[in-house]
């Protein structure tokens, strides 16, 4: 499988996806610069996280401009798979690949811990290596994390299984005071209809092994590298 | 022309930085004020042209980048200048 990790000005976690590919699961990964037009040769395309354009306007809406966006949308619209992970959570939903928006954090502050996610779908490209109500913990860092979507969005993820990881309690119950960032139902991470796009605050980056603390985030990974953990 | 660009989030969507101060107004003793709301003000200048034209163009500024219609309404404020 060859990885694209895309380079937006600003980004700052596209290291810690090329780390993680290359040296932790040793796959085919290059950089793209934002201003390339063609990601035809690649799998699996990755937006990482950062402050493409400094947030300016809003997260992601100047990103989704940048010229490699237009390939972007045209390859997941073809069926590629397209992986964003906190500022490339923001992007997808600003290019319109995802539903919904990400808004500031209701408590107006930058949150940066390590948080427990719920697996609410693991027959995704994206936690095939989890298990239903499987409990990750990865860590999150934003300030713009607050998923929004109106209610008929919000069913329809619901009703088609779309929301794919909430926030939840360390014993797996979602709640009000657990939820980091004030998201509608704990949401922390969705995919698109079709099931080829994800999105998620939380950082699998920075949870790929175990010297981070943890290594839940590898779970994702492995599910799209399509490995097994007793394979690897 | 100038077009001022006015943003606001939608009726119903929390505002939790107009909430804070609000709170703040409160505090200092400022206390007849139901509700604040904050958005964006942005100033489009537009050179000599007709209202007609500078009302189009801000209208398509809004809605490709300006606003994000999922949680955003806009407004758009024609400003003539004095000669």
């Amino acid at each position: 499988m060859k990885f694209g990790v895309i380079i937006f000005p600003g980004s700052n976690c596209d290291h810690d996806c090329y780390y993680a590919l290359k040296n932790v699961f040793s796959q085919d990964v290059s950089f793209i610069w934002h201003k390339e037009e063609d990601v035809s040769k690649y799998d699996v395309i990755l937006l990482p996280g950062g402050f493409s354009y400094g947030d300016y306007l809003r997260t992601g809406a100047v990103a989704r401009f940048s010229p490699v966006m237009k390939a972007v949308v045209d390859f997941a619209n073809m069926g590629g798979i397209v992986f964003g992970i906190c500022n490339g959570f923001q992007i997808l939903c600003e290019a319109g690949l995802l539903p919904g928006a990400l808004m500031r954090n209701q408590s107006l502050r930058f949150v940066c811990k390590h948080v427990y996610l719920r697996v609410e779908n693991p027959d995704t490209i994206f936690t095939n290596n989890c298990e239903k109500g499987e409990i990750l913990n990865i860590p999150i860092a934003h300030a713009e994390g607050l998923y929004f979507a109106d209610e008929k969005t919000l069913s329809e993820l619901n009703r088609n299984n779309q929301v794919i990881v909430r926030y939840c309690e360390p014993n797996g119950d979602i709640s009000q005071e657990i939820n980091p960032n004030g998201s509608l139902e704990n949401i922390a991470g969705i995919m698109n209809r079709s099931g080829n796009v994800m999105g998620m605050m939380p950082h699998p980056d920075r949870s790929a092994e175990e010297i981070l603390n943890s290594d839940d985030g590898a779970k994702i990974f492995r599910s799209i590298i399509g490995q097994t953990l007793e394979a690897a | 022309m100038t077009a001022k660009v006015h943003i606001m989030l939608k009726n119903g969507i929390l505002d939790p930085q107009g909430k804070t101060v609000h709170h703040a107004l409160e505090n200092l003793g400022i206390d007849q004020i139901e509700e604040v709301r904050m958005g964006k003000l942005i100033q489009l200048q537009l050179g000599d042209i007709s209202v007609d034209a500078a009302e189009k163009i801000a209208r398509q500024a809004c809605t490709k980048l300006l606003a994000n219609p999922v949680i955003e309404d806009f407004r758009i404020e024609l400003v003539e200048e004095k000669e």
